[in-house]
């Protein structure tokens, strides 16, 4: 069981900045999220984009939005728990809640913080007709354990730099890889582009385009796909493989959240913004873009006023009747958890001669 | 208002909806769809009008000459579903004069 004083859901930019504003009220954090790796949409998304609205940076790539965002909180240590989702949550005799992901993984906290933005994001499935009977039996929407692909026959399908990525990784790992895309052209980082090229010439990955997978053949577990090409005749031939892998993004859902019994509207979750940004379910908090009032706006830079006003009514929550004065950083420097002092330096007194 | 323009969109349960559209706002289809809320929050316009998550993709209707379409909008759509030769991602085609009268219907959600 992992023991925290506010369990934030989602690691997005949102989610980082509760982290720093919890900390300076001395309580700790712990983040999990479905993705792989902090940041969220940032990092998932468009981690090579400009955000031109985020105070006091005129230009800001979103990737490095989320590196900031973790050297800020860094010596608060927050913990994370990295994709699993959030699936159940249970209220305690106590008030204090346990939140359970997919896998298992068990968080108890007095607070919970649901920075989810859109939700928890889901793999893209391709609309093929007997997919869902060839789930976890060769077919996999997101690769996990490259090692399970050692020796294997694999089948990529898609045109991004995750279809890139893994076709250029597993030409090393599976004895034979063949990347399957809707058109001659890929989009995706310049260098994995030339990677791709380079292993196709040597023969590493067996490149079909402009083709599409349009059925999966197999006894219980994937035996070939059927693979359509449109290049001058229209053809349709099987290619014989043990896994199928198709790698078309990742679309957020919220998912189980929408069943914590939580008001929802518009696909997000109703929030007292005259206060405290707390749900219908007192010590469930909802902040950034996941969250709905009027007048709401999903920008990063209110997620972040979000987070910092829900930060001071975990602690009401967390130490009842403690007295506590904002302070400002300026002011009284910043403590890590990990023992670090941040603070301004000290005037110096010197007398002019 | 004599800059808006009329643009009729049939949304994702088939009801057609007559709308406004401002030319003179830099909005795009995506937009004027989520201003009139023909489509559920978070269910378009998902990646915020990047070409990225084609939630915004539509039919083209109508026989109106379009903006052509950049490398990026030609990608998203490549890898995107239920992709028909009509098909556009609304957040690409800015509103301008020309499109008075479009015709669109919105490609379902995935």
């Amino acid at each position: 069981m992992i023991k925290t004083d506010i369990l934030i859901i989602g690691a997005g930019p949102t989610g980082l900045f509760t982290v720093f504003e919890a900390g300076l009220l001395k309580l700790k954090c712990h983040l999990i999220d479905a993705l792989p790796q902090p940041g969220g949409q940032c990092s998932e998304i468009y981690p090579k984009k400009p955000i031109y609205d985020i105070p006091a940076y005129p230009e800001i790539l979103a990737g490095d939005l989320t590196d900031k965002l973790l050297e800020q909180c860094k010596q608060f240590e927050p913990g994370f728990t990295l994709g699993e989702r959030a699936e159940t949550i249970d209220k305690q005799e106590d008030g204090t809640f346990i939140v359970t992901t997919n896998k298992g993984t068990k968080h108890h906290a007095p607070v919970v913080a649901i920075a989810g933005g859109l939700g928890s994001f889901e793999p893209r499935k391709p609309l093929i007709h007997n997919i869902a009977d060839f789930e976890d039996k060769g077919v996999e929407y997101m690769i996990k354990e490259p090692e399970m692909y050692r020796n294997k026959k694999v089948v990529i399908a898609g045109g991004g730099d995750s279809a890139l990525d893994w076709s250029i990784f597993l030409s090393d790992v599976a004895s034979e890889v063949t990347l399957i895309h809707r058109r001659n052209e890929f989009r995706g980082h310049l260098d994995s582009v030339e990677k791709v090229q380079e292993l196709k010439n040597l023969g590493k990955i067996n490149l079909i385009t402009p083709a599409e997978v349009t059925g999966i053949v197999g006894h219980h577990h994937v035996k070939a796909v059927v693979v359509s090409q449109a290049e001058h005749i229209e053809k349709e031939f099987e290619i014989e493989c043990d896994h199928f892998i198709p790698l078309f993004g990742l679309s957020p859902k919220l998912g189980p959240i929408a069943n914590w019994g939580l008001e929802i509207e518009k696909n997000a979750i109703k929030v007292n913004n005259a206060l405290d940004y707390q749900t219908n379910i007192p010590g469930i908090f909802a902040i950034g873009d996941v969250n709905t009032y009027p007048g709401k706006l999903k920008l990063i830079l209110c997620g972040f006023h979000e987070a910092t006003l829900m930060c001071q009514a975990a602690y009401q929550i967390i130490n009842p009747g403690k007295r506590y004065v904002l302070k400002y950083t300026t002011v009284s420097g910043v403590d890590g958890f990990d023992g670090t002092r941040k603070e301004a330096p000290k005037a110096v007194v010197k007398a002019i001669e | 208002m004599e800059q808006d323009i009329n643009i009729k969109i049939i949304d994702r349960d088939g009801l057609k909806h007559e709308v406004m559209a401002p030319t003179d706002m830099a909005m795009n289809l995506m937009e004027v769809v989520r201003s009139y809320e023909l489509a559920p929050e978070g269910t378009i316009g998902i990646c915020g009008g990047m070409a990225m998550c084609s939630s915004c993709q539509c039919y083209v209707l109508s026989d109106h000459e379009l903006p052509e379409m950049q490398d990026d909008e030609e990608a998203m759509l490549s890898e995107a579903f239920n992709v028909k030769d009509n098909s556009r991602l609304g957040c690409q085609l800015q509103i301008n004069p020309d499109m008075e009268g479009l015709e669109v219907e919105l490609a379902p959600e995935i």
